[in-house]
Order: structure tokens, then C-alpha cells, then sequence
């Protein structure tokens, strides 16, 4: 079953810049939480662990053929909608939502494992269907609904920031698909309507960010806050940066979150635009290589695997970055391999190995 | 491959660079062009500014003697981020310095509003060996700390008080006020006195440690030291014995004293009865200290010797008697039959000797300080010539004295009464004044210039108490010279003849000041009583002063000065309600000759009626 050739076409490349991403990542972590008093394990440490065990899932996935999934599309899409459901009725409330579930020695949160799973159901979807004259609105009902379902559900406890995460992502993957013009217009029309007719679905502290994002000095000590210091902390970086682990607002805690979500912050502080600007071309080669993944892909399924994969780490990072700088809301979207987190690292492996696994299978059909 | 899928691929490449290069282009616009603003803000963020209070400049009398300095006051405080279990904190801070935990808690409760970076005080001004019982158990007392700050401190605690004045906290309105620029909340400044006045110089200019802080407020390091730096060194004219020694004399008794040099216009001694610690200020006055003082109707806190205004009484008969000679309307062998009254019109005016003097001339008049002698004078005087030398003397108008809130007094003339009342003058009120009642009114101060004036043979010096104006590295800032205001020109007989006449009520049997004489040294003085209210003849034709209210009781003044022969230095003394003029005053007025010229004080006799 394991083909020699595999290895020879293993994309190494691709593997690297991971890998060079998730090491500058921990570098910045061990910098961000330099002056917290340490129990046991430090957090850079853990996420180390993370990622050696990320690093493993990636490459356990790469020893069967992606292929295989095609069969597990469909039972995992309607599992993953069971989580979501148990989750509602009987999961962990915490902060005021309830999105884990408590499975002992870790806390399972379904709405990220939906993230890749609505990857492969669009996949197994679209395999066998095409449109040789571009898909009309009425072709898109099922896959809408396919995406509607584990929307709703996950911004019913409430998390808008997953929710719209899978809708990102479920939906640039439709636009892979070919899309007649005129069936690309009305959606675009609906689309920018959509956050009006949204705006009365928000929860009162969802409403508060966006209010924020829009004037932080409102509430500099509340809601403006996070973005306040975030801005401060990446602005006062300057083009060179304050150097590693002289980060003011890092070191001296004015930055809240800043081993999650806001850890591009301190990254952005202590390196300047010139890391930035570094770091965002790494982000940018991971995509493109994606992309080119996806482009060299064998088949039709593998493509739109790449594909869904690339874009779910290209709007967590677009949404992460948009948010510490202050272009978007305060949405808890993480900064893949760079925000501290077990689930984000596991998520963001899994499309790794994905992605492995369709750019070493490409010469076999 | 389609052809079809090439395109879509750049499309969604195209898209993705669109997108970088917005977030990269907002990268630039935080980190390049505003990176100043957000560089500030950081800064901002991490440090604060800490003062370091400057200690206030010395004062210190004339001969280098110190009568104000700088003390290190220690206070407790709370550092509130590092304070974990905060009652048993309380308790055992204050087993360990024997007070109440209560107090700790009501401070802690009424700082609650401050920001959490600023410590808590706890106790304030504490001593030195609670101070160090702190210290040593610093270990055990997790964000409790020692601060020390320089506190106004008088070693001859209450001695001229008014005179230096006290401390306050600014005030918000001050802060906002211009000339208050450069002070910051809580900080001290003068609130009277030469502390006032004097303020610019006294202040220094604090120092202050920029620190480093973590979000929570706590503090880090220090990232740089500004040192303060210490205020002036302040040398008034004062002398500290004299100043001490006409305190002393006055005992309970509320009044006003001032000593001047009659050459130069220094201030030897100017004393304001009762007086306050202004200790109590220093450390910040406590409410009931303040009511206490608020309500005493002697009013502790106004400086009698510059704010008092008082009628002259008799002491104004100099006046008289100059403006007289210098005038033509009388002689030194002019004589006026004292009946006991005399009438003007249809008025009768009574002397203070209901028995009468008899006949009388200039040097009599004086001596026994007789009422009909200068009633008939003045009247032929006239209001205006009177009152123009009353003014060239400086009654009547600010002495010029380098101190804060000086009254003019009041020297009435036709004009004057005039545009207050719209009322022409009456000839019964040139009356009063010749002998320094109805409208007339001085200041301590002024009575003691127009005696320099009468002393050194004309010349009106303008009062100072403020000597010079030190750096610390010796430099002078300022440095006050005598300044003559006005010099009249007196005859010298005229002078002379009054001179003899203020010597004879002082040093023979028959004058009203006998019981201020010295063995030693001859003064030369005046008696004066000031009527409070015309309700003696109400209160019943018994005389009796005893009988009478205090608060109705004639002030007693007094102005001389000394040696007679070749004269150094004036005094003048007002005690409030003290009746019986000459002898009241003495004792003041005693001690402040023997002082100064170093004799001693003679033994006091029972002063008889």
C-alpha cells in the first residue's frame, strides 16, 4: 500500500514553512509570557508539546490516500452536527457560551472540528457534480444548507466568530466551483445585505465589539480596550521593533490575550513592521503554495480539499491580523501556529497533513 | 488541465495579494506613519511620574537664629495591588504600632477612589521609633511601606506665627488661578504670612523619579531621577529674643505689638495676640483644631499688628501737637485752662480728669495727657490741617510692609466725609479727633512709623520684615533696603518740645506712662486708651472698669521710644480690652526696651488705679 514514491514527492517545502511559522510562533510565546509566574508547565512549553503532536497527526494522515476520505465525508458532516446539537443541550458553559464539550483529559469543541469536516463534506459534494455551464442558484441549495446548518448551530452558543469562520470558509470554496455570473451577482446582493438583516440577531456583548472596533475611545477600559493596547502595542513597534522580549506592552501586561489571540501583537511590537512584513509573506507563501497544491491536485476531490483547507488558514490569519490591527471586530478567531491553543494547533495540523497528503499523491490516479 | 481552472487559480491568488497588501498597508500606516502617537501612548502606558516633594526654604531672624525649618515626617503606607489578606494585615500592623486597625480601614475605605497605583496612607506623621518598628517588620508586612517627606517644623513653636504664617494644601481654585502655574495637587503652599508672600521663594521646585509600571500599577524600576530642588534661604529683620520676650509679656492677653528701627523701617518685632501653632497647619489642620480656631472670637489667626484697626485714643495727640506747632496755632508757651470740660457750639467736652488740670501747656498736656488742651488746639486747627500731617505721618494709608493683607486705617477729613456720607464736616468731630477718637483709626504698624517718624526727626520709613533672600549657594536674590516714604519737615523745636513732653509722661511722677519708665535707658511715650463703645455712661455711672464686660472694655495703647537722647527704637503696643492704658501696656512695652537694650527688666509693681 505505501508507495516509495510517496516520500520521494513528500513536499518537504511546504512542511518547512509550517514548521518555520510554528517555531517563530513559539519563540513570540515564550517572549509574551516571559513574566508570568510559571506552574508547572510554561506555555510556550505546551505548545511545543502541541505541535510535536500536531506534527504527528499531519504525518499519520499522509500514510493513507486522501482518497479514502471520500467515504467518511458524509458520516463525519452528521456526527459533527450530533456534537453541535449535544452541545447546545447538555455542553460546558463557560463565559457565558457553551462550546466545549468535557470529554476529561480535554475539552472537545466541535464548532472547530466542523471547520475541516464542512471542508470534506463540500468536497464529497462537488467530486461527482459538475456544471459545464456554471452553477445556478438553484444547483447551490444543498450546499447552502450544508453550510447554514452548522452556522446556525454554532452561533446559537453563541460563538459568531466560528460561525462566521465556517461561512468564510464553505463559502470561498463555493466560489471554486464555477458560478454562473448572474447567480454570483444576486448572491453578492445577499450577501451584503445578510449583516444588515443580522445586526438584530446579535447578542448585546457581540453588538459591544462591533461598537468598539468602530470607536475604541468609548470605552477605553472596556470593550475599546483590547483593541486600544493591541493598536499601541503593534503602532509603538515601529519599523524595526522593540527587539525580542522588549516589548513594553507585552512585557509589562498592558496587552490582554497575548499568548491567543492577540499574540501577533506582541509579535508586531518586538519585530516591527520589517517582522511583520516577514511574517506576513511566510503567510502568504503558505497560501500560494496551497493554492498551487490544489492546482497540481490529481483530482477533482483532492483540488477541492486543498482548497477548502487554504482557505480556512487564509481567513484565520485575514481575520486574526484584521482584528489585532484594528480593521476588523474582536472576533476570538487564533492566529494558526501562532496563538497558543491545543484545538487551533489540531485543527490547523489536520489541514496540514491534508494538504501533505494531496501534494504527495498528485501522480496517482 | 482546463484552461478554465488556470484562470479561477489566479483569480483566488490575485485576491489573496489584495487582501496581504491591505493588511500590509495597514501594517504601515500603525507601525511607519503613526508609530510616534502609538510609541507615546506606550510610554505613556509604562511609566509614570512620581514627586519628589523640595523641602521649603529656612527662615531664619536677623542674627542667623532659625526660625523655621524642615522635619522628615514619616508616614504608613498601602501599596493596594500587593495587599492580599488585608484584615490581618491591619491587625498586625497595628498590634505592632499600638493603634487602633479601625483607623487603617476608614483611610483605606476613603482612598478607595484614588488610582489603584497610589498607596493608601495609612498613618501620617508617625514617629520615628514606630517608623523603625515598620521597617524591621517590613517582611511581614507585605505592601505596607515607609515614605518620608521634609514637613514644616518650628522649633519656637507658636513665636511669630502670624508673622511667618502657616501651610495649606492648594486649593483646586488656586491651582486653576493663574500665578499658581507649576504646583501640583497636594502639594503645600502658603496660605499666610511670609509663608505667603514669600511663597516663590520658599517653595524650591520639586523633583521626581520616572518609573517603570506593569499594568497593575506596580512599580518596576526607576527609569531616571530629577532631584528637587530645596527653596531659598529667607533672613528677616526680626530679632528672635525681642520677638520672644514681647510674646511673653503679654501673656493671655489679645493685642498687638510691633518694634521698628527708627532709621531704617526694619521690623525688630511685630507680635499678634493669641496666637496658633502653625505646627497644626504643617501636618494639615485637623476639623476640630480648625473650628476651635474659627470660633474664638479673639481671632487667633488675624495679624493684629497689620489687619487691626484701632482708634488711636490719645497716642494721636502727638499728632495733634505736631500738626499745632508746625501750624502756628500753638506754642510751646501757649497755656489752656483745663476745667475738667470744655465747650464748643452748644457741646460740652469732658476731659478724662473730671477734676480738670488747670492751666496747661504743651509739655503738661502730654505728660498728663490732657483732653481740653487738645480739644481747644484741634478745634482751632481745623480737621484738614490736622489731617494733613495725620497723613504725611502715614496714617491712613498703607504702610507699604512686605507682608500680605496690611489695613490702611482711617485718617478723616471734610473731603473724605464728604463722598462716604455725602455730610459736611462737623467742628465737634475735629474735636474727637484731636484726641484720636470718632472716625480715626490705625493700625498697630502705622502708630509704631508715625512714632519712628516723630523719633528720627521727620522721615517716614516704609516697614520691612524681610531682610534678604538667600540661594543655598549664598547668592542674594533679594535683598531689602531702607526706603523712606515721606520726610516732613519739622522744626526741630517743635520736635524737641514734643519729644520733652513724651519723655515727662514717661519718667515723671505726674505722667500718665510712669509705670513704663526704666531705670536705665529714658523713653519717651504716650499713653492712648480707645473707646470700643460709648456705653460706659450707659452701663451705669459706676465706673468701676472691672465691672465692665471684657468684650466692652476700652483697648489700651501705647507708643514710645527710646533712648531719648539719641532714639533707636519704636514700639508700639495695643492691648485689646486692657482698660487702664499706661499700666497694661507697660509690662509690653517694658520688655521690649529692657531687650533690646540689654537691662534689666525692672520688678513689677503692683499696678494700682
Amino acid at each position: 500500500m505505501f508507495d516509495r514514491r510517496l516520500l520521494t514527492h513528500f513536499d518537504w517545502f511546504f512542511l518547512l514553512l509550517i514548521l518555520f511559522v510554528a517555531t517563530i510562533g513559539i519563540l513570540n510565546l515564550y517572549s509574551a509570557t516571559f513574566s508570568w509566574k510559571v506552574y508547572g508547565q510554561p506555555v510556550y512549553m505546551k505548545q511545543i508539546y502541541w505541535l510535536a503532536m500536531g506534527i504527528t497527526l499531519a504525518l499519520s494522515l499522509c500514510i493513507f490516500d486522501y482518497r479514502k476520505l471520500k467515504r467518511l465525508g458524509w458520516p463525519l458532516y452528521f456526527l459533527t452536527l450530533g456534537l453541535l446539537g449535544w452541545v447546545l443541550m447538555f455542553g460546558k458553559t463557560s463565559m457565558g457560551a457553551t462550546r466545549w464539550i468535557d470529554l476529561g483529559f480535554f475539552n472537545l469543541q466541535p464548532s472547530e472540528v466542523m471547520k475541516i469536516v464542512i471542508i470534506l463534506a463540500l468536497a464529497c459534494y462537488f467530486n461527482d457534480r459538475s456544471y459545464p455551464l456554471g452553477c445556478s442558484l438553484r444547483d447551490l441549495i444543498v450546499p447552502f444548507l450544508l453550510l447554514l446548518i452548522p452556522f446556525g448551530l454554532v452561533i446559537k452558543q453563541p460563538d459568531l466568530g466560528t460561525g462566521l469562520l465556517i461561512l468564510f470558509i464553505g463559502g470561498t470554496t463555493l466560489l471554486f466551483v464555477r458560478i454562473r455570473y448572474k447567480t454570483l451577482l444576486t448572491l453578492a446582493v445577499f450577501g451584503a445585505l445578510t449583516p444588515v438583516f443580522g445586526w438584530f440577531f446579535l447578542k448585546d456583548y457581540q453588538k459591544a465589539r462591533i461598537y468598539s472596533f468602530l470607536d475604541p475611545e468609548r470605552d477605553p477600559l472596556g470593550a475599546g480596550y483590547h483593541i486600544i493596547q493591541s493598536k499601541i502595542a503593534v503602532g509603538s513597534g515601529g519599523f524595526w521593533g522593540k527587539g525580542f522580549m522588549h516589548g513594553t506592552q507585552s512585557q509589562l501586561s498592558f496587552l490582554p490575550e497575548r499568548h491567543t489571540d492577540f499574540a501577533f501583537s506582541v509579535f508586531a511590537e518586538e519585530w516591527g513592521f520589517a517582522g511583520c512584513a516577514a511574517l506576513l509573506f511566510i503567510y502568504f507563501l503558505i497560501v500560494a503554495w496551497g493554492f498551487f497544491i490544489a492546482y497540481r491536485a490529481s483530482d477533482r476531490f483532492g483540488k477541492f480539499l486543498a482548497v477548502g483547507v487554504v482557505c480556512m488558514l487564509f481567513w484565520h490569519v485575514v481575520v486574526n491580523l484584521g482584528m489585532v490591527i484594528g480593521l476588523l471586530p474582536v472576533v476570538g478567531v487564533p492566529l494558526p501556529l501562532f496563538s497558543y491553543g491545543g484545538t487551533s494547533m489540531v485543527t490547523t495540523m489536520i489541514g496540514v497533513g491534508l494538504l501533505l497528503n494531496v501534494s504527495m499523491r498528485r501522480f496517482m490516479f | 488541465m482546463p484552461f478554465q481552472e488556470k484562470k479561477q487559480f489566479r483569480i483566488l491568488v490575485a485576491v489573496v495579494v489584495g487582501i496581504f497588501a491591505i493588511l500590509l498597508l495597514r501594517l504601515w500606516y500603525l507601525q511607519i506613519i503613526n508609530t510616534d502617537n502609538f510609541r507615546t501612548q506606550s510610554e505613556d502606558n509604562r511609566t509614570r511620574y512620581v514627586l519628589i516633594p523640595a523641602e521649603r526654604g529656612p527662615v531664619f531672624d536677623r542674627n542667623g537664629e532659625l526660625l523655621v525649618e524642615n522635619r522628615p515626617s514619616f508616614n504608613i503606607l498601602a501599596l493596594r495591588q500587593d495587599i492580599g489578606d488585608r484584615e490581618r494585615l491591619f491587625e498586625s500592623l497595628a498590634a505592632l504600632m499600638g493603634v487602633d486597625p479601625a483607623e487603617f480601614e476608614k483611610n483605606w475605605q476613603q482612598s478607595k477612589a484614588l488610582p489603584p497605583y497610589i498607596p493608601v496612607p495609612l498613618a501620617e506623621d508617625v514617629n520615628r521609633e514606630t517608623m523603625e518598628k515598620v521597617e524591621e517588620n517590613a517582611v511581614s508586612l507585605p505592601g505596607i511601606l515607609v515614605e518620608t517627606q521634609p514637613m514644616r517644623s518650628y522649633p519656637n513653636e507658636g513665636m511669630g506665627a502670624h508673622l511667618l504664617g502657616y501651610l495649606g494644601q492648594v486649593t483646586e481654585d488656586e491651582l486653576r488661578s493663574p500665578g499658581f502655574e507649576g504646583y501640583y495637587p497636594g502639594a503645600y503652599v502658603g496660605k499666610s504670612g511670609l509663608e505667603k508672600v514669600l511663597d516663590s521663594y520658599l517653595r524650591g521646585s520639586p523633583g521626581e523619579h520616572r518609573i517603570e509600571v506593569d499594568v497593575k500599577g506596580k512599580k518596576l524600576r526607576i527609569l531616571k531621577t530629577r532631584e528637587p530642588k530645596p527653596g531659598n534661604r529667607v533672613f528677616l529683620t526680626i530679632r528672635k529674643d525681642l520677638q520672644m520676650a514681647a510674646e511673653e509679656a503679654f501673656g493671655d492677653q489679645a493685642g498687638a505689638a510691633v518694634a521698628l528701627n527708627i532709621h531704617t523701617g526694619e521690623v525688630l518685632a511685630m507680635v499678634s495676640r493669641p496666637g496658633f501653632n502653625p505646627a497644626f497647619f504643617a501636618r494639615g489642620i485637623r476639623g476640630e483644631e480648625w473650628q476651635k480656631i474659627l470660633m474664638d472670637s479673639r481671632h487667633p489667626l488675624q495679624n493684629k499688628a497689620i489687619k487691626g484697626q484701632y482708634p488711636p485714643g490719645s497716642t494721636f495727640k502727638i499728632v495733634t501737637a505736631l500738626a499745632a506747632l508746625k501750624a502756628g496755632v500753638a506754642t510751646t508757651e501757649t497755656v489752656v485752662y483745663c476745667p475738667g470740660s470744655i465747650s464748643f457750639g452748644n457741646r460740652r467736652f469732658r476731659c478724662w480728669k473730671r477734676g480738670g488740670h488747670g492751666w496747661t501747656d504743651l509739655r503738661k498736656a502730654l505728660r498728663e495727657s490732657c483732653d481740653v488742651y487738645f480739644y481747644k488746639v484741634g478745634y482751632e486747627l481745623g480737621i484738614d490741617r490736622l489731617a494733613e500731617t495725620a497723613q504725611n505721618l502715614g496714617l491712613g494709608s498703607l504702610s507699604g510692609i512686605d507682608l500680605d493683607g496690611e489695613k490702611k486705617g482711617l485718617m478723616p477729613d471734610r473731603q473724605w466725609k464728604e463722598e462716604r456720607f455725602g455730610e459736611k464736616w462737623y467742628d465737634g468731630e475735629t474735636v474727637n479727633a484731636s484726641i484720636g477718637q470718632g472716625f480715626v483709626l490705625a493700625t498697630p504698624l502705622q502708630l509704631a512709623v508715625m512714632t519712628a517718624a516723630v523719633a528720627n526727626g521727620g522721615k517716614v520709613m516704609k516697614p520691612y520684615v524681610v531682610s534678604r533672600v538667600e540661594h543655598w549657594t549664598g547668592q542674594k536674590l533679594l535683598e531689602n533696603v531702607p526706603t523712606m516714604v515721606n520726610e516732613i519737615a519739622f522744626e526741630k523745636k517743635h520736635l524737641k518740645a514734643v519729644s520733652q513732653g513724651l519723655e515727662a509722661a514717661v519718667n515723671e511722677r505726674k505722667g500718665t506712662a510712669w509705670s513704663s519708665r526704666l531705670e536705665e535707658i529714658r523713653i519717651a511715650g504716650k499713653t492712648g486708651t480707645a473707646q470700643v463703645v460709648k456705653l460706659k455712661e450707659k452701663l451705669g455711672k459706676n465706673n468701676d472698669e472691672e465691672d465692665i464686660p471684657y468684650r466692652f472694655r476700652d483697648h489700651a495703647l501705647f507708643v514710645a521710644y527710646a533712648p531719648v537722647e539719641a532714639p533707636e527704637l519704636a514700639v508700639a503696643v495695643v492691648v485689646e480690652h486692657g482698660s487702664h492704658g499706661g499700666s497694661v501696656a507697660a509690662p509690653i512695652t517694658q520688655a521690649i526696651f529692657s531687650h533690646y537694650f540689654g537691662v534689666e527688666m525692672p520688678v513689677q509693681e503692683e499696678t494700682s488705679p
